[in-house]
């Protein structure tokens, strides 16, 4: 069976090209693959597309924004491109002012359901979030049993940067409390997913079946974060 | 500035957490509560204990407890404001497509949000300001379009003193005639189909006092009272 553990997170990403669609998951500061941006970072891939909740906050750590911030990437598609106050100028929000950066602004439950439907064969779904609002405005809109819908499409990505707490060698993957979030969709929906884990990678068997929130056939690459690596 | 402004704009007028207070008091035995970024995380800190509520958050956090004390924080727990929140007995644990989904199928028995603009037709506007590109709409849409009930928390006027409360948003919205009860720093205002209520007002504030920083005509219950306050913990 194909070893899927890589060595160092720079290994890992070292063959992602210039203008690959990357997915990174992170809520409230909380599962964010900071070790894996760091390494797109250090490697340096440019014209990036980004799937993620916010575009990156105003703290020093690494996130997307540290991508936005060194001109790797061109787009966002988000549910924030705003920051929460005016007061608090990202990176992204600089960029996007000055048209240096796209975005695509998106209601989080879409987000998260086109997502879902990219790691799903779904081709596309209606959903009543957003209905009335600009955002709708040339969508395909559908009356079903009284409601209104629009038509959403999933989103599709070539690479899933995934925080994970445990793993075994297969890529059987459990995350802990809130850490989920989008982490378990995102991982579904790429074509290559690649993990960091908090935990020693154990040998399969080791993890409960009934307790794996994602399986391994959907996991391609997986380091374990070193002592020196990017812990919170 | 107009005249009628100036003699109204000292007197005091209801805090914050009074203001959550009061629309937690309106939430139900058993009710699933999602409370937005901001003010609304206020309404957690009003403890009924004959109500047992399920607080639910957009990250996937179904039936968490009180913010977190540096000792009882785990970094791992968030609220959708990302502050840390404890754990309590009967949790879940969901991921976000999950977490959305409950909301889409109108699990949420009450939303409460903050918002710049409410209108009387009940449409609110809470992601874009003007002058700025770009928003934050979060979880917002689908917690106001699919939400059992929309409650809205703001302050009744903007810092140069316009009203808040209008015939219709200005602003971009963020679902149309969904929000039901609408508090703000001078009362409590539900949303009919005639348009805003007034059913309780700040203490020594009169109903036309407050309809005059309103721009929509506020009808007046019959049974219109003081703001009621009750100890929070």
């Amino acid at each position: 069976m194909k070893n899927k553990i890589y060595r160092t997170f720079d290994e890992a990403v070292a063959d992602i090209p210039d203008g690959s669609v990357f997915m990174s998951p992170g809520f409230g500061g909380v599962g964010i693959p900071r070790n894996l941006l760091a390494a797109v970072n250090r490697q340096g891939a440019k014209g990036l597309t980004g799937i993620s909740n916010n575009a990156g906050t105003v703290d020093a750590k690494v996130d997307v924004g540290t991508l936005i911030a060194a001109g790797q990437v061109k787009k966002m598609c988000c549910a924030f491109t705003a920051t929460p106050h005016p007061s608090q100028v990202t990176a992204f929000v600089r960029m996007y002012n000055a048209g240096e950066v796209d975005a695509e602004l998106i209601p989080q439950g879409t987000l998260a359901e086109r997502i879902r439907a990219a790691g799903s064969g779904i081709g596309a779904f209606y959903t009543p979030a957003s209905v009335g609002t600009e955002l709708a405005e040339g969508k395909e809109h559908r009356e079903i049993d009284g409601r209104v819908y629009v038509l959403e499409y999933p989103l599709h990505a070539d690479y899933a940067f995934i925080r994970a707490w445990k793993a075994d060698t297969f890529g059987n993957l459990q995350f802990r409390l809130t850490q989920r979030n989008f982490n378990p969709i995102m991982a579904m929906a790429a074509r290559v997913t690649l993990v960091e884990v908090e935990n020693d990678i154990v040998p399969m068997g080791e993890l409960d079946p009934d307790q794996v929130h994602v399986p391994g056939v959907y996991v391609d690459r997986m380091v374990r974060i070193p002592p020196d690596g990017i812990w919170d | 500035m107009t005249e009628h402004r100036t003699t109204t704009t000292d007197k005091p007028r209801l805090a914050r957490q009074a203001m959550c207070d009061r629309l937690a008091m309106e939430f139900q035995d058993g009710w699933i509560v999602n409370l937005g970024v901001g003010m609304p995380t206020l309404c957690s800190n009003y403890v009924d204990p004959s109500k047992s509520l399920i607080f639910h958050s957009e990250n996937g956090a179904i039936g968490y407890g009180p913010l977190a004390t540096p000792e009882t924080a785990d970094r791992y727990l968030v609220n959708a404001g990302g502050q840390q929140v404890t754990a309590v007995p009967g949790m879940a644990i969901v991921h976000h497509a999950d977490s959305f989904a409950l909301i889409r199928k109108g699990m949420v028995d009450v939303t409460v949000m903050g918002a710049y603009e409410v209108a009387e037709n009940g449409d609110f506007a809470n992601w874009r300001v003007p002058g700025r590109k770009g928003g934050g709409i979060g979880g917002a849409m689908d917690l106001a379009a699919c939400a059992k009930r929309v409650f809205v928390a703001l302050e009744h006027t903007t810092r140069e003193g316009e009203s808040r409360l209008l015939q219709r948003c200005t602003l971009p919205i963020t679902a149309p005639g969904v929000v039901k009860l609408v508090v703000t720093d001078l009362g409590l205002f539900e949303v009919t189909p005639q348009g805003f209520k007034l059913r309780e007002h700040a203490p020594g504030w009169t109903p036309g006092e407050i309809q005059a920083l309103t721009g929509a005509k506020l009808a007046v219950a019959d049974d219109l009272r003081e703001f009621r306050v009750r100890a929070s913990r």
